[in-house]
């Protein structure tokens, strides 16, 4: 059994329906890019694949043994997290705070998990500093690194490089490629076609015409094709 | 000057004063942090107005002890305007100011009308402002804020790294399986305890200055979350103490004579980290 599979899902608020009828899978180790224009519906799936949401209709089944506290997740920075007064190393933490259930203080493992992280992410030298005056490619580090305390299985990204310039996009994507080498499952959220093309292995595009298939198969199909054509005319969106 | 204080000290009700005044300002400064980042300072001034009605009708129901009502009253109120906050119908400020002017108009009515007491308007200014009940409590009023006061800073201690975790991001706890429902539950209830509590030291309008200026001026001082935390605790306690002591001396009345010495505080650290803030970068 795959890791995630969707069945039928349709989304949406009370009386819009965004997404009818969706059918995907991911299987351990896979690489998924969500594709698709603004308002159609890339966050409400990111968000009911998280269970922070419930779906009209259709169901998502989680295999392999992967449990609700093993889930990574890179959401899209809020307005509170700007004025936040919190060390680095207070919010790589707290990514372990689903595995500790009522326990109330971190134990000595977790505080490992966090240091081994913030150490992979390459943010060790800045574990002490606090995280609003980091740039915005240190912050995504520092959210990498929470988040991969929660996993050693999956991560779901909300568009990593919103607001980033060219060269820390590109290192970010290097960063998570390199995790989906380590065997970390991957599903992204982006704009970015060409970023898409080159790293992931499977495409979901929602919107106006939805596909799901591999990178192949995608460039080859209408909904490719056409958003190709689009991301020509206007540029990287 | 501290003759005096001396002197006045020998009297039990200035200690219990002191006592309870300290309590309170600890318990009161913890989830201010919480508060001011999860954008609900309001939160705490509208739950006073909904305590002060609850402490009207407990006046006008001649209920000996007012607690047994307000308190449950109060947290009621948290767990709605929490509720609400996160339902888009009514927005959660527009719901707080909603709850809290209507609490406030109601209580006032009640006393107004069935109130026994032959000084109505001093009663209500001194369930406002606090003005001296704080130095009238009885030894059975200053151990129910004792309980009280150490059953928040227990939970405080316990939870901490949950607060912070739901604070920070409420939707990763949620995706990675923390019950955040259940401690946003909790923060409620125990904002609500704190806020009944401070009504007896700076009365129910200028309860929410005590929960967020500590936490404010820690704020510009401090940048992780533990120191921001510690300090707005040491200020709190601080502040209340100068507050109680002056007023004291001085005898003007000590709720707001704590809140202006908190807003001095608040002053000086401000200045203190713009000043810090353009030499160290």
């Amino acid at each position: 059994m795959a890791l995630i599979t969707v069945r039928d899902l349709s989304l949406g608020y009370e009386n819009r329906i965004i997404i009818e009828k969706l059918n995907f899978t991911v299987n351990a180790g896979d690489y998924l890019c969500i594709m698709g224009e603004n308002g159609s519906g890339k966050s409400t799936l990111i968000k009911t694949l998280l269970n922070l949401k419930s779906p009209l209709a259709g169901e998502i089944l989680i295999g392999e043994g992967l449990m609700k506290n093993e889930i990574g997740y890179l959401p899209q920075q809020t307005v509170v997290q700007r004025d936040f007064p919190a060390s680095v190393k207070e919010i790589v933490v707290s990514g372990c705070q689903s595995q500790c259930g009522l326990r109330p203080f971190y134990n000595k493992k977790e505080r490992e998990i966090a240091q081994k992280n913030m150490e992979r992410m390459g943010i060790l030298k800045l574990q002490n500093r606090c995280y609003r005056e980091l740039s915005g490619g240190q912050q995504q580090r520092v959210l990498l690194a929470r988040a991969l305390c929660a996993t050693r299985k999956i991560l779901l990204l909300d568009e990593p490089v919103s607001g980033l310039d060219p060269k820390v996009t590109a290192e970010m994507y290097s960063l998570i490629a390199g995790l989906n080498d380590e065997g970390i499952t991957v599903i992204m959220i982006s704009h970015d076609l060409s970023a898409a093309l080159q790293y992931a292995d499977h495409i979901l595009h929602i919107g106006a015409s939805v596909f799901f298939g591999t990178r192949k198969e995608y460039i080859k199909s209408e909904a490719g094709k056409s958003f190709l054509l689009q991301q020509k005319a206007g540029g990287n969106i | 000057m501290i003759e005096k204080l001396i002197m006045y000290l020998q009297y039990p009700f200035v200690r219990y004063a002191l006592i309870v005044g300290v309590l309170i300002a600890l318990c009161s400064s913890l989830l201010g942090v919480t508060l001011v980042l999860k954008r609900f300072s309001f939160i705490g001034d509208g739950l006073s107005h909904v305590a002060f009605g609850a402490m009207a009708l407990a006046a006008v129901l001649n209920i000996t002890n007012d607690m047994l009502l307000i308190l449950p009253v109060t947290i009621a109120g948290a767990v709605i305007l929490l509720r609400t906050g996160q339902n888009a119908k009514i927005k959660g400020d527009a719901a707080v100011a909603m709850v809290s002017v209507a609490s406030l108009a109601f209580g006032y009515l009640i006393m107004n009308v069935f109130s026994t007491s032959s000084n109505l308007s001093g009663d209500v200014c001194s369930t406002l402002f606090g003005s001296t009940s704080i130095l009238t409590l009885t030894k059975k009023e200053v151990l129910i804020c004792m309980i009280l006061s150490v059953l928040v800073v227990v939970f405080f201690v316990l939870f901490y790294n949950k607060i912070f975790a739901v604070t920070f991001d409420e939707n990763f706890s949620k995706a990675t399986g923390v019950r955040t429902e259940a401690y946003n539950l909790m923060i409620a209830v125990v904002i609500a305890v704190i806020i009944v509590l401070a009504m007896n030291l700076v009365g129910s309008l200028l309860i929410s200055a005590l929960v967020i200026f500590p936490a404010l001026s820690a704020m510009r001082l401090f940048k992780n979350f533990k120191s921001v935390t510690i300090c707005s605790a040491i200020l709190s306690v601080v502040c209340a103490l100068v507050g109680i002591a002056v007023s004291i001396v001085a005898g003007t009345p000590v709720g707001s004579t704590i809140v202006g010495i908190d807003t001095l505080a608040f002053g000086m650290c401000w200045l203190l980290g713009t000043i810090r803030g353009g030499i160290v970068k």
